[in-house]
């Protein structure tokens, strides 16, 4: 397995992983917009939609008197099929009334029967050898010959430089369709290059992925980056990333297991990334939602108990408490220590301050900022601090 | 349409006719709530629910596999809404990364189990085998009224007929507060109507359809129909009632010459082997769809 990771199972794989780990960085970048633009499933319609091109290339390459093996031929009725379904999916959602989400599933279903109904032509033909269709259901490097091998990695670092280039208009009508066509630009035709290179990533894509799970190695990566960072180039680096790593260590693993079809383990890899995503990204992952929840309740019980503490009232509630004792504003007893008291005094003036900011209509812009937790001095100037602290009509003196 | 008919085709044929239905009638209601894919998720996981069952018991019994199969649905459905509300992400790429990711689980665990022995693969996933599903004891008209010979009929019969029937009481019932929730839901709630739940349950119905429908015909007919007739059937009317009666119609003739067609259809053009039944089932309906999408009455957008 190390050796597999370290490219040393030979040319043909080194090729192959190679050829997918471009073809990650590849998607992981174009499926950024798709998610982006909230077209993630269109991919799932596309890939299915190969299927019957990649079935009639196959008959009509073995009735010239070929074997049917060509994968350029193969994945040339791939594409021209998938671009087909392209657009019936264009001309459902814009000329009748379905939207897009049935329109998805309507193209994938059909183009995927269609293309089963040719897959058992196939089958039951006596010439050419049709053993390695099923391959493209699922992906499967193993075998490969090398001349496919090095079509692959081309293919998949032509289609990275083509993302890669037209990055900016794909950006702007992922995140301002308006401004994008103020500026000039064809929302139309941005999107057609759009759907252009999620259709070549897929066919690309098929011998490695398959048609079935191709779209996971477009969305995964996207969804994943977009935990990280909230900038959409850190989105698209991230996710470039994140689909390269999960095409070359899934491309790796499979040529040590070459039984098992490439595609699942490539889309594992990347769920896995995923879930590390969800899991502990900074900020919108599970884990810090659960500690800044915790800090707010913590904020929340000290700021309570101060209040009490400032106006004489006992604190009942146990977890009040021993955030408290912890804190060293009272000691076991409930009683307050001398920090705690110069705490709570500071609470209740600045609740008064606020009860004053509140109540006036010039503050109306800071009130708006009470939560019971935000520091006012943080929010007032001084001389306007000093003004609110002039009307506080009588501190009362607890202590 | 003599002896031969009725113990080789006439189940299949009945059993197409039930799956077609009984995914077509949620799925009008999926659809005109934009939450047709739901259906193609839910297909795609019973996958990894089945291997699993097949698993954990050993053997293709039918109740952990259905027990299994429903349960990968449900814990789908809620992977998709904790993924999307974590995440705040569209419900799309929710869908994208755990039906994936799932289905990906199963094809791995189905690839490294022993199941070589069984009937139990990926492409029979896929495409199922509709044909297979024959009577081999009737002897013809007369058998259908032969209580001992009845009793022979493939098991995915009388299971399909089963959840169809679940699947119409369910509509039958629920039928006002399932309209109203999906053409008003603020409506709806501010009459008393648990929306959300009701969402839920509907899934969850859909997801007995895929269930029963998966085994006998596979995953690929069962996303055709839930979308396919439904969405023909939205060109025709703008009637709720009149939409699901299109939609029953449109699924049960899809269903009958898409098998006729797989089975004999090919005989016409002088080859002898037939194509896939689920294929080619799902290849009319689509049929149905683009020519009501070019002539049916309703077909543009009304604003």
């Amino acid at each position: 397995m190390i050796d597999a990771l370290l490219l040393q199972l030979g040319y043909n794989a080194t090729l192959v992983t190679l050829g997918a780990c471009l073809l990650g960085i590849a998607a992981g970048v174009a499926g950024t917009f798709l998610f982006l633009r909230k077209r993630a499933l269109v991919s799932d319609a596309i890939s299915h939609a190969t299927l019957p091109g990649i079935a009639l290339a196959f008959i009509v390459m073995v009735s010239f008197g070929g074997n049917g093996r060509s994968l350029f031929g193969l994945l040339f009725g791939a594409g021209v099929s998938a671009a087909l379904g392209l657009l019936c999916l264009h001309w459902l959602t814009t000329r009748t009334r379905l939207g897009e989400d049935a329109a998805i599933g309507a193209v994938l279903s059909v183009f995927f029967g269609l293309g089963i109904v040719m897959l058992t032509i196939v089958q039951t033909m006596s010439v050419g050898q049709q053993a390695g269709l099923e391959g493209f259901l699922l992906g499967s490097t193993a075998g490969m010959l090398r001349g496919d091998a090095l079509l692959l990695a081309v293919a998949a670092s032509v289609v990275l430089s083509l993302v890669l280039f037209l990055r900016r208009p794909f950006e702007l009508a992922a995140f301002d369709p308006a401004f994008a066509e103020t500026s000039g630009w064809s929302l139309a035709w941005i999107d057609f290059a759009m759907m252009g290179i999620v259709l070549v990533v897929t066919v690309v894509g098929l011998k490695v992925v398959g048609l079935i799970l191709i779209v996971a190695l477009l969305i995964v990566p996207a969804v994943s980056a977009r935990f990280w960072t909230d900038r959409s180039d850190g989105v698209i680096l991230i996710a470039a990333i994140l689909g390269g790593l999960s095409g070359y260590i899934g491309a790796a693993l499979s040529a040590v297991a070459p039984a098992l079809p490439t595609g699942p383990i490539i889309v594992l890899v990347g769920f896995a990334f995923f879930v590390m995503s969800l899991l502990f990204a900074p900020k919108r992952g599970v884990l810090a939602s659960v500690l800044t929840h915790y800090q707010y309740q913590r904020q929340i019980h000290l700021r309570q108990g101060l209040l009490a503490l400032a106006q004489g009232q006992p604190i009942y509630e146990a977890l009040t408490r021993r955030l408290m004792f912890r804190a060293g504003l009272i000691l076991p007893d409930g009683v307050a220590t001398a920090s705690g008291q110069a705490a709570a005094a500071k609470a209740l003036l600045d609740e008064n301050r606020w009860s004053i900011v509140r109540a006036d209509q010039s503050f109306a812009a800071a009130a708006t900022r009470y939560d019971g937790l935000t520091v006012i001095e943080e929010f007032l100037t001084p001389d306007q601090m000093n003004e609110v602290d002039g009307r506080i009509i009588a501190p009362r003196a607890l202590f | 349409m003599g002896a031969e008919f009725v113990s080789l085709s006439l189940t299949p044929i009945i059993i197409g006719v039930c799956v077609a239905i009984g995914c077509a009638l949620p799925g009008n209601f999926l659809l005109l709530r934009s939450q047709s894919l739901i259906g193609d998720a839910i297909s795609h996981v019973v996958l990894p629910g089945i291997v699993v069952a097949f698993l954990v018991t050993g053997a293709v019994a039918t109740g952990p596999m259905l027990f299994g199969a429903a349960s990968a649905a449900l814990i789908a459905v809620l992977a998709i809404e904790v993924v999307r509300r974590l995440g705040r992400i569209e419900t799309g790429a929710a869908m994208g990364v755990i039906f994936t990711a799932m289905f990906a689980v199963g094809v791995l665990l189905l690839e490294q189990s022993d199941t070589s022995g069984v009937h139990l693969d990926v492409e029979h996933a896929l495409f199922g085998n509709l044909e297979s599903l024959i009577w081999l004891d009737a002897k013809g008209w007369g058998s259908l009224l032969d209580p001992a010979t009845l009793r022979t009929v493939p098991v995915e019969l009388p299971r399909m007929m089963a959840a169809l029937l679940l699947i119409c009481i369910f509509i039958f019932i629920f039928w006002r507060p399932l309209g109203v929730s999906t053409f008003d839901e603020a409506y709806a709630k501010s009459v008393g109507i648990a929306t959300s739940s009701l969402g839920l349950v509907l899934v969850f119905v859909s997801a007995i359809a895929a269930v029963a429908a998966f085994d006998a015909v596979g995953s690929i007919i069962v996303i055709a129909m839930f979308i396919c007739p439904p969405a023909a059937a939205r060109m025709m009317t703008n009637r709720l009632g009149h939409q699901i009666a299109w939609s029953v119609i449109f699924a049960a003739f899809a269903a009958i010459v898409g098998y006729f067609l797989a089975g004999y259809g090919p005989q016409w053009f002088g080859d002898f082997n037939s194509v896939s039944a689920a294929g080619m089932i799902a290849t009319i309906s689509g049929v149905i769809l683009a020519i009501t999408a070019m002539i049916g009455p309703c077909r543009k957008r009304t604003t």
